[in-house]
């Protein structure tokens, strides 16, 4: 049995619950206990750190000083919010000004399909799968801030990641090669720009129609309501992420 | 521009300062411009962006669509073979806007910012009925994404309350905090 701290973040509490559930399901098939964080609130977000530097600071730390108090990797499956909390990180270690406490820093932050990645996690992944997705032809999305920026994330090969790929191989799936694994959605300009982030998902699900796949999978919240407004048209269930509908 | 605005560059100065990135570093290989996802929706590309600030140009940069059409994506500063982190320049760019009191160039952007985070001081987790309701009763559009709201509504997405919340006190000391411009 494996403890680590889990961040939730406010999406996984309510638009992404699957998310949730699925995440907290697989964690207990693996033997991995989540110890939710306790009192946590929101990171910032995007809202953050285009308004000032010191609260995009500010807001994420005040979590992970809560952290701080376990000796545990923190679990964070939202990939908005694990950008913010690497970010902030470092940057609270160059401006420590933009604190109201003293922070040390010495939990480690995981993102959620790292960490499943990782042996010997995904071994044991192996092991248990009991539904294994043979037949099913996957194009593997990331999106941005997965991998970028890799002086933060750690992701070696950001252009063309292949870890996904990996787990998804080793649940029985076959993986397609294509274009825009990386590309962004424009998941930040939701509420605002929402004909460009339409445009940008669409392109994205055109390209993986164009490359045979049967759904795209994706690690994080956002991409799945937006993926879905944008199938290609509505009523085409070929043209709409899996996972979300 | 002549000789001396040139030498009275203090908008330069400034974003350099304040995002501790050097864009004199940059020679205009465009690579920023080629590789970012959202160009076609700006007004001033990326690599712009870059020249006009070495230029002086304050307003003309501050007032920009680009600086709120920005994903934070990151690709530019990934690929710049200069090493530019255009991406916090993009945000340090927000933050001097914010503060100059020039009207943006996008309207809804920072008004939907400054909702969220009226979310956050309100309950410290979003919740998103409230934010949706508070950023619509800011624009006043009531029907864009009204079908889509009631689908997540139906899929039990949406939570009629609010959670329970107890780091409020933590909450209020950070935005008084911001709000008297603490560390900055």
């Amino acid at each position: 049995m494996k403890d680590v701290t889990y961040y939730p973040g406010c999406s996984l509490h309510g638009t992404a619950r699957e998310y949730d559930e699925s995440f907290r399901g697989v964690s207990q098939l693996l033997g991995v206990n989540l110890h939710e964080l306790e009192d946590w609130t929101c990171c910032g977000s995007t809202s953050a750190h285009c308004t000032d530097e010191a609260l995009a600071v500010a807001l994420p730390v005040r979590n992970l000083t809560i952290a701080d108090k376990y000796n545990r990797e923190m679990l964070v499956p939202c990939v908005a919010c694990y950008s913010r909390f690497i970010a902030a990180k470092e940057e609270a270690k160059e401006h420590p000004e933009y604190l109201l406490s003293p922070y040390e820093g010495k939990t480690s932050i995981r993102y959620a399909l790292d960490f499943f990645c990782d042996k010997p996690l995904i071994n044991e992944l192996e092991a248990k799968k009991t539904k294994p997705l043979s037949g099913l032809k996957i194009a593997c999305y990331y999106g941005c801030l997965a991998v970028r920026p890799p002086k933060l994330t750690g992701v070696k090969h950001y252009e063309n990641p292949e870890h996904m790929e990996r787990l998804m191989e080793i649940l029985g799936a076959e993986t397609l090669n294509w274009s825009y694994k990386t590309d962004c959605c424009g998941a930040s300009l939701v509420m605002t720009r929402t004909d460009i982030v339409t445009a940008l998902s669409q392109k994205i699900m055109r390209m993986a129609i164009e490359t045979g796949a049967d759904c795209i999978v994706t690690s994080w919240p956002c991409a799945r309501p937006e993926s879905r407004r944008s199938g290609p048209s509505r009523g085409n269930r070929s043209g709409t992420c899996r996972t979300c509908g | 521009m002549n000789l001396s605005e040139a030498q009275n560059n203090t908008f330069l100065e400034e974003v350099v300062e304040a995002s501790n990135v050097n864009l004199q570093a940059c020679y205009q290989c465009q690579k920023c411009s080629a590789g970012c996802p959202v160009v076609a929706a700006m007004d001033i590309m990326p690599n712009q962006v870059v020249r006009q600030i070495q230029y002086g140009r304050r307003e003309k940069v501050l007032a920009s669509k680009t600086i709120w059409i920005c994903a934070s994506c990151h690709t530019c500063s990934v690929r710049c073979p200069n090493d530019i982190d255009i991406a916090k320049v993009m945000d340090t760019l927000r933050h001097l806007s914010l503060k100059s009191g020039l009207k943006a160039g996008e309207g809804e952007i920072p008004i939907f910012h400054s909702v969220f985070l009226d979310s956050i001081k309100a309950t410290g987790r979003i919740h998103e009925l409230s934010l949706i309701l508070r950023f619509k009763l800011r624009t006043r559009d009531f029907l864009k994404d009204a079908a889509l709201g009631w689908e997540m509504f139906r899929r039990g997405k949406i939570k009629v309350m609010p959670q329970s919340f107890t780091g409020g006190r933590d909450i209020k000391e950070i935005f008084s905090a911001y709000e008297k411009g603490h560390g900055r």
